[in-house]
């Protein structure tokens, strides 16, 4: 019965991965390479597939990984099973920290955990940050085209409070001719 | 009706017009969220992502669902998840062909590289506007430097991070900060 099977391994794999949809790929490949559902070429294109496409990539994977395999209904059962447990867990956590909010723990929980969730955001840019602002032929090597439209991103963001979807477009019509 | 129809709309712009996951996001859900429909004050966003982090599964789930339900309970957060899934869901499948075909031609390429210098600065401006609420002390700035550097140097991985973070801000928190804070109350 394959959909239990979609049903089943991308539950366990919106259970199981912490940290956002990147640390999620190695679970999806193993759950993969156990049935048998995909070549490993074509869990490659799934991956720049995701990265090509909005959305979170644990959405994208599953979408494709479950149409590639059923179909359809393939694509919607794990889709689905990816989201349920963020879903059910996050309700049950919401409800608590609306709860407990005052508590002591829990605020000395909040006190710690803020600061690294503040690293972990610039985590991700550095790592965004390295395969985009450095190039080997660039001045300094650097890539100054892209460093120049994240600098001016990030003033149009931050000083004059332009909206992320104008800036996204902008910078995709920017990338298509300077390049 | 109407509140859950807006919200699912506006997850629905959000899930449409991510690229680069959950963390890329952010700024696009406090411009929406805050800056425009003042459903969640700037400051209560740091809350949704430890929520976010501390949890499994993709942070666009995990933060949609918990806005969703800070706005409107069960039913804002089956609206606010549905929203944020759908885009991408349907885009999938319909050009899941196309994008492994033309997906790595020249034109795409360049597109992407645009569009990913732009998510760079997406996620620093994230960084900026929550600094203030996340750093508010010496402890806290400690506590982000040196989860940095691990998280950085010794590829900690996130989970382990918070649970350090989690118990060091216990700590700071039961040692200098408990007293001042009961003293403020009387």
């Amino acid at each position: 019965m394959v959909y239990l099977q979609l049903f089943f391994s991308f539950f366990k794999i919106g259970l199981f991965s912490f940290g956002g949809g990147y640390a999620m790929i190695p679970l999806v490949q193993k759950e993969i390479e156990a049935h048998n559902w995909l070549t490993a070429q074509e869990f490659v294109d799934i991956i720049a597939v995701a990265e090509a496409t909005p959305g979170p990539i644990a959405v994208n994977t599953a979408t494709f990984v479950g149409f590639k395999t059923a179909g359809l209904m393939g694509g919607a059962v794990s889709t689905i099973s990816v989201a349920l447990p963020s879903f059910i867990i996050v309700l049950f956590i919401a409800k608590a920290v609306k709860k407990f909010s005052e508590h002591p723990v829990m605020k000395g929980l909040l006190y710690g955990i803020r600061p690294v969730v503040i690293s972990l955001i610039l985590l991700a840019a550095v790592f965004v940050a390295k395969t985009v602002l450095f190039a080997q032929n660039g001045f300094l090597g650097l890539d100054w085209i892209s460093i120049s439209i994240a600098v001016f991103a990030l003033v149009g963001i931050i000083k004059f409070k332009m909206h992320p979807i104008l800036l996204i477009i902008l910078a995709a019509l920017a990338g298509g001719i300077l390049y | 009706m109407k509140l859950l129809w807006e919200i699912f709309i506006t997850f629905f712009k959000i899930g449409a017009f991510t690229f680069g996951g959950g963390y890329a996001m952010i700024p696009l859900m406090q411009h929406e969220v805050c800056t425009l429909k003042k459903w969640v004050r700037e400051e209560d966003m740091v809350d949704v992502l430890v929520v976010a982090q501390s949890t499994p599964g993709a942070i666009a789930i995990n933060s949609s669902t918990f806005i969703g339900y800070k706005i409107a309970g069960i039913k804002g957060a089956f609206a606010a998840t549905l929203g944020v899934i759908l885009p991408a869901f349907l885009i999938i499948l319909s050009l899941a062909g196309l994008l492994m075909k033309y997906g790595d031609s020249a034109i795409m390429l360049k597109v992407f590289y645009g569009i990913r210098a732009v998510v760079v600065a997406l996620i620093v401006a994230a960084v900026f506007k929550m600094f203030k609420s996340c750093i508010t002390d010496y402890g806290t700035l400690l506590i982000a430097v040196i989860s940095f550097f691990l998280l950085f140097y010794f590829r900690l991985t996130p989970v382990v991070a918070i649970i350090i973070g989690g118990i060091a801000g216990l700590i700071i928190y039961k040692v200098f900060l408990f007293s001042q804070d009961t003293k403020g109350d009387n």
